[in-house]
């Protein structure tokens, strides 16, 4: 799914690379002096308790905040500020933590907004709804189809978004993101506030993506057996501040992970 | 009357994305459509003249009212002003190139009131909601102001009107006082079957989404890569346009002549309610929320009296106006709580209904 390879310029494996990022809002320190690396093709995942900074270290990283200090390096380019449509159009797709989606529009058309940056007809023919729009729409349209041929959401097609129950519009906003063609996908929780079934249906999309379309992704999720299947490697947070980085079985091990999670773990199983 | 899709299966996309997929639908559309036509043929002049001249006129604005409301989520009470802007500039080009064809002009008169719009929608980048309902409200009076205090616009008349000028098409007068209703709804009615259709083409491909995406979560829209100003202001000019050809058709082919007045606050709130009883983001919507605010005064000026009189209650003429607000007033009440998406709505549950009846689901 990965149309576009830019040439690779600093380092082969790693697709980003975090280096030392801090981020304050007024007296919060939501993150201070974060580093770490997503190489790619790598599941990575990124844990730690409510409040430790995971969604704003994904904000920073698709451009919607802007680290205080540090840098953040994505396909061999360094930027310090970073418009969101830039990352956009560089590659850079996420899912939320709490649902975006555009409630008024169907999963077709949601999924369809996905393919925005990769439609140029002219607006001329935008008017006509012929030519070159058509045969643009025909296109992306079947794209769209497969995708929700993969998610297993033929059934709901042509409903509002906002009618559906939270496990489909969780799907569906994945669907909105892989529709983007993305190389770095975001995932904010992706499976908080589903059943067992949901969960495994969601892990099962998550390692196809990353496998077939050999897209690199970053999880947050605060399920540790989840975690433990899915990841290639785990930063864990805390406070804002990095505590452990490496494979799910070294950050198991982890004395300050163990401490951080002792309260946490528990209800990480059960849920 | 079998309203099925059963045996009607898509064999390519291109099918299923027609705008109207169902076979039944492109029938009644088409059947709609040549009964608007044969109306003519009716010889009703009072029929076309003060009911279907005007509803198709109204149909037109809410559809462009609608697009920026309903389909961007941009609240706009600057319509009546865009639509006397569109006026106005016809009546400027139809004095300044007297040999250019009067449909061109009111096709033409169009940007201009896209570019005016395209001006007061800048602040929609910074501001939302009420604020940005304010910032067009301003659009509103400023404009109207230009229409009184610049002379130029009403070519130093001093009555401060502009009058329709006579114009032909194919040798038959369609503008002016000789013009007979029947050939001013022939040409309103094809205008406003053409702009809808392009209004309907921009609302179902990319643009439209793009509109949505950033009337349902604007920042989600910014983070696949829609650009924000870009849209909105998309937006204003497409809904300014709209508002401007059916402001030069309500001079030119309906009333023959206006002052500034016409283009009034009030003239932008009749718009919004026909948008809000209609529907917001529905094109159907736009004609049934015109329809019944236009033409409900009318039936009600009639079957009112027709019924009290013969009881010898006589009705005056103002009660039946203030029975008018009255309805309107709580339709849009009705409306605003339990069904935001107005008798589009309505009419869509209807239809789902008649397509698996007999059974309830
Ligand atoms: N927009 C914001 N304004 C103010 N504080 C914020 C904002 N976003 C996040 N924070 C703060 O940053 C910290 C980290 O939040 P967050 O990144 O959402 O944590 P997590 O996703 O790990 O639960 C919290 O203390 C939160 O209150
Ligand atoms: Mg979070």
């Amino acid at each position: 799914m990965n149309g576009r390879e830019m040439p690779v310029t600093v380092d082969v494996a790693s697709l980003l690379a975090v280096e030392n990022v801090s981020l304050s809002f007024g007296g919060v320190k939501a993150l201070s002096d974060v580093s770490f690396d997503i190489r790619r093709g790598e599941i990575r995942a990124i844990i730690g308790p409510n409040g430790a900074g995971k969604t704003s270290m994904l904000n920073c990283i698709n451009g919607f905040y802007h680290p205080t200090q540090g840098s953040i390096t994505f396909n061999g380019e360094r930027r310090r500020r970073m418009r969101p449509s830039a990352a956009a159009a560089g590659g850079i797709a996420r899912t939320f933590q709490n649902v975006a989606l555009f409630k008024g529009m169907s999963t077709l058309d949601n999924i369809m907004t996905g393919r925005s940056l990769k439609m140029h007809s002219g607006f001329f023919w935008q008017l006509l709804r012929h030519g070159p729009a058509l045969k643009e729409e025909t296109a992306h349209r079947r794209v769209v189809e497969d995708i929700i041929d993969f998610l297993e959401i033929q059934h709901i097609r042509r409903i509002p978004v906002g009618k559906l129950p939270y496990g489909l519009q969780k799907r569906v906003e994945l669907g909105r993101a892989l529709a983007m063609e993305p190389q770095l996908l975001l995932l904010d929780e992706p499976m908080a506030g589903m059943n067992l079934e949901e969960k495994e249906d969601m892990s099962r999309f998550i390692l196809d993506v990353n496998q077939h379309f050999g897209t690199t992704i970053a999880l947050i999720e605060h399920d540790m057996g989840v975690v433990m299947d899915l990841s290639d490697r785990v930063v864990v947070l805390e406070y804002g501040r990095k505590i452990a980085d490496g494979t799910p079985q070294e950050v198991k091990r982890d004395e300050r992970v163990v401490a951080a999670y002792l309260g946490l773990a528990h209800e990480g199983d059960q849920a | 009357m079998f309203y099925r899709e059963a045996g009607q299966f898509k064999t390519s996309y291109t099918a299923d994305m027609a705008i109207f997929p169902l076979r039944e639908d492109r029938i009644g559309l088409a059947v709609i459509i040549v009964c608007a036509y044969a109306l003519a043929l009716t010889g009703n002049s009072f029929l076309l003249q003060a009911v279907m001249i005007p509803f198709l006129i109204f149909s037109l604005a809410a559809i462009g009212l609608n697009l920026l409301t309903g389909y961007t989520g941009l609240l706009s009470l600057g319509t009546g002003a865009f639509m006397g802007v569109g006026a106005y500039a016809c009546y400027k080009l139809t004095t300044l190139f007297p040999g250019l064809n009067i449909v061109l002009c009111i096709l033409a008169s169009g940007f201009f009131a896209a570019a005016i719009g395209v001006v007061f929608g800048l602040p929609s980048l910074r501001i939302k909601g009420f604020y940005l309902a304010v910032a067009t409200l301003a659009a509103q009076f400023f404009l109207q102001w230009c229409f009184i205090r610049v002379p130029w616009l009403v070519n130093y008349n001093v009555s401060g009107a502009i009058e329709a000028p006579l114009r032909t098409l194919f040798g038959i007068p369609i503008v002016g006082a000789t013009a007979t209703p029947e050939t001013r709804y022939l040409v309103v009615l094809t205008m406003v079957i053409g702009l809808t259709w392009v209004a309907s083409n921009l609302v179902h491909g990319r643009v439209g989404r793009a509109w949505m995406a950033v009337r349902d979560m604007d920042i989600a829209a910014e983070l696949i890569g829609i650009r924000l100003l870009r849209t909105k202001l998309l937006a204003f000019a497409v809904s300014s346009y709209f508002c401007g050809v059916a402001g030069a058709l309500l001079v030119f082919l309906w009333y023959g002549g206006a002052e500034y007045d016409v283009f009034n606050i009030n003239q932008s709130f009749f718009i919004l309610f026909m948008v809000i009883i209609g529907g917001l983001g529905s094109l159907i919507g736009s004609f049934m929320g015109a329809a019944l605010i236009f033409i409900m005064p009318i039936v009600l000026g009639m079957v009112v009296p027709a019924v009290l009189n013969p009881f010898g209650l006589g009705v005056s003429a103002a009660t039946i106006e203030h029975l008018r607000f009255m309805i309107v007033g709580a339709l849009i009440i009705f409306f605003l709580i339990v069904e935001p998406h107005g008798l589009a709505r309505l009419w869509q549950i209807g239809k789902q209904k008649l397509r698996v009846w007999p059974f309830p689901y």
